[in-house]
């Protein structure tokens, strides 16, 4: 461990701490008000879901058009045990426990469900796959409007705000990192290689279900959590916030920003979701304009903004991940780059 | 019993709009392999276009009604614009991604259909509020096994029928649709025999397109009100249709839409929640049983 290391591992969350300051200051200067605060909280939750989204359709392959679902699952969830359970908490520490307890029960929930949807449909393809996902949206949607005590289709009010930015930062920031490093791992190969090749993957001992079950839960767990700080933000939801439409928004998301990168994760997620914003001055003619700029990124950068492109802290170098070789030598290096 | 069959007129209604828009996504789906999620928009359009023809021809009416022949050309007029508008969309903003990932096209069909919906609505001669469709058909009511059923159900359900047979015969008969058939088994073979793909794959969009229209209208007709944001949920209901039959089958999309329609009224009979949920159970119980659909044929990759 030299200094260099330790400065390269750091860095990226002094980024993120800079980000929280510099936004702290301005909010204090009164250069930005509340609802530019809130855009960029959405923009943190944003991040979180494509993200996640990216594990199993940019790295695995698969084909989920439903996150949405897992979302308002994880909302669901995380609100009831703030609302609900603990609702009556009244000093912050205990809060600020009840919150997390509530984030993790909120990523349990969606997880569940993932691993419930998960193990009949992963055995299918392609667009059957996706339609089977949209339609678990759809279905968590439609038992979500008809569960009484959770407030039914008028949704759920009073939900405590304690989300802020910082939580949002922080865990966003937690969830990059932690991709990051999977995605290096050798769970990481397994699923890049399922995605590139599947018969092939399966010829080389890879279990694919598995891992695309592997894949599939880890996002569901993430988009849950996501879900449990949207709920803390908003502090009302309601099952029609989690349509079909949001879930095209995550892949929207996606996929202008490059599938496979995470870096274009963060940039999409955060380009689109100012962008609207951004285009208010133009009133109705605001998703029209917005629906132009999306298609022609589509065709003329089909791969995305940062398709197949990753900041330099957002990937780790193959040959640093290789153990020094037992006889002396030189350290092997990393074969067979990923593409 | 009455009910039973006054809830299986309002499903075959139901269900004719769903199988004929879901004709257009499964022909789509077989010929260029990507899911068109702007189609239901094409169904919006056909309906608010209707709307304003029919506003137009408002000078033709009898008695305050449409006479057959005006009608008939109020409906062609809409098809034809669909379809071209349809044409139009394949050739701006899907045939330069054809030979892309198909999740791209799939980006922009979301793209395309976030478009069809906001552009009229910011047009300021339509909006965002709802207009009440105008009567095309004067309706009487019959009284079948304690059912009512009104003239206009029996001809919507009748022209979704008709339409269904015609394109079924126009890809099975003539040569356009043997080149239609060509073309969806293998696009390189088919363009080596002579065959136009830009052209074959035009006139696909046209007629979904056209289908498209013909499914608005009927949709309007029973429940008479048309936004802009009408073709949203009808169209994900008809995609379930289509893959729920087989996708890329056309008796499978006819079957999916009306199982689909008759399950829905029925289980809304129950619960208003569950009629929407309930397409959606039938199609992960089916796809379970039968991975491709009713009619589908599951393609085994070799290597």
């Amino acid at each position: 461990m030299n200094v260099k290391r330790v400065i390269k591992t750091i860095y990226p969350a002094a980024i993120v701490v800079l980000i929280y300051v510099f936004v702290t200051v301005l909010r204090s200067v009164g250069i930005m008000n509340g609802y530019y605060n809130q855009i960029l909280m959405f923009a943190g939750i944003n991040i979180m879901m494509t993200a996640s989204l990216n594990l199993v359709n940019g790295f695995t392959g698969q084909f989920c058009i439903g996150h949405a679902g897992f979302m308002s699952l994880g909302a669901y969830g995380a609100a009831v045990i703030t609302t609900m359970v603990f609702g009556n908490v009244a000093s912050p520490p205990l809060q600020i426990l009840v919150f997390l307890l509530g984030l993790i029960m909120g990523g349990i929930v969606a997880m569940l469900a993932g691993v419930l949807i998960g193990l009949p449909s992963l055995k299918l393809k392609g667009d059957y796959l996706a339609i089977v996902t949209l339609a678990f949206g759809e279905i968590v949607r439609a038992l979500l409007r008809l569960v009484k005590p959770i407030g039914g289709a008028r949704g759920m009010i009073g939900i405590p705000g304690y989300a802020n930015l910082g939580w949002i930062l922080f865990f966003m920031a937690l969830t990059l990192f932690l991709f990051r490093n999977l995605i290096y791992s050798p769970y990481g190969r397994a699923f890049i290689s399922i995605r590139d090749n599947e018969v092939a993957a399966d010829a080389m001992g890879i279990n694919t279900t598995r891992y695309k079950m592997t894949a599939f839960c880890i996002a569901a767990f993430v988009a849950g959590v996501a879900g449990g700080l949207y709920a803390h933000v908003i502090t009302f939801i309601q099952p029609d916030n989690f349509s079909f439409t949001k879930s095209a928004d995550f892949l929207v998301y996606l996929y202008a920003g490059g599938s496979g990168s995470l870096t274009g994760s963060v940039v999409g997620a955060t380009l689109l979701t100012i962008l609207p914003e951004f285009l208010r001055f133009l009133s109705d003619w605001r998703l029209v304009v917005y629906a132009v700029i999306l298609v022609i990124v589509m065709l003329y950068r089909s791969e995305g903004i940062c398709g197949g492109w990753e900041l330099p802290f957002m990937k780790i170098k193959r040959s640093s991940l290789y153990e020094e070789p037992v006889f002396g030598g030189k350290k092997t290096e990393g074969k067979g780059e990923q593409p | 019993m009455a009910y039973f069959f006054q809830y299986l007129i309002y499903g075959l209604q139901l269900g004719s709009v769903y199988a004929l828009l879901a004709l257009g996504y499964t022909m789509v789906y077989g010929i260029v392999g990507m899911i068109n999620f702007a189609h239901g928009d094409f169904l919006m359009i056909g309906a608010l276009g209707t709307y304003f023809i029919a506003r137009a021809f408002e000078g033709f009416q009898v008695n305050s009604a449409f006479p057959m022949l005006i009608v008939g050309i109020i409906i062609i007029v809409a098809m034809v614009g669909t379809g071209a508008i349809a044409t139009g969309v394949e050739a701006i903003a899907y045939r330069p991604l054809r030979n892309k990932p198909r999740m791209i096209a799939l980006i922009t069909a979301v793209g395309v259909s976030m478009f069809l919906e906001n552009f009229p609505r910011a047009l300021p001669f339509i909006g965002p509020n709802p207009r009440s469709f105008p009567t095309l058909f004067r309706g009487k009511s019959l009284n079948v096994f304690g059912a009512t059923i009104t003239t206009t159900q029996i001809i919507m359900i009748l022209l979704a029928v008709i339409t269904m047979l015609l394109l079924y015969l126009v890809v099975n008969r003539t040569k356009i649709g043997s080149q239609m058939r060509a073309v969806s088994m293998d696009k390189d073979a088919a363009s080596l025999m002579g065959i136009n793909i830009n052209r074959v794959i035009s006139i696909t969009f046209f007629i979904g397109g056209a289908l498209a229209a013909v499914s608005g209208i009927c949709y309007a007709s029973a429940y008479p009100q048309v936004d802009v944001y009408m073709g949203s949920w009808l169209g994900n209901m008809s995609f379930v249709s289509a893959v729920l039959g087989g996708i890329g089958d056309i008796r499978g999309a006819m079957l999916g839409g009306f199982i689909l329609g008759i399950a829905q009224i029925f289980a809304t009979a129950i619960n208003s929640t569950f009629g929407y949920a309930v397409g959606f159970i039938i199609l992960i119980v089916i796809l379970l049983v039968r991975p491709a659909g009713i009619m589908g044929k599951l393609v085994v990759e070799k290597v």
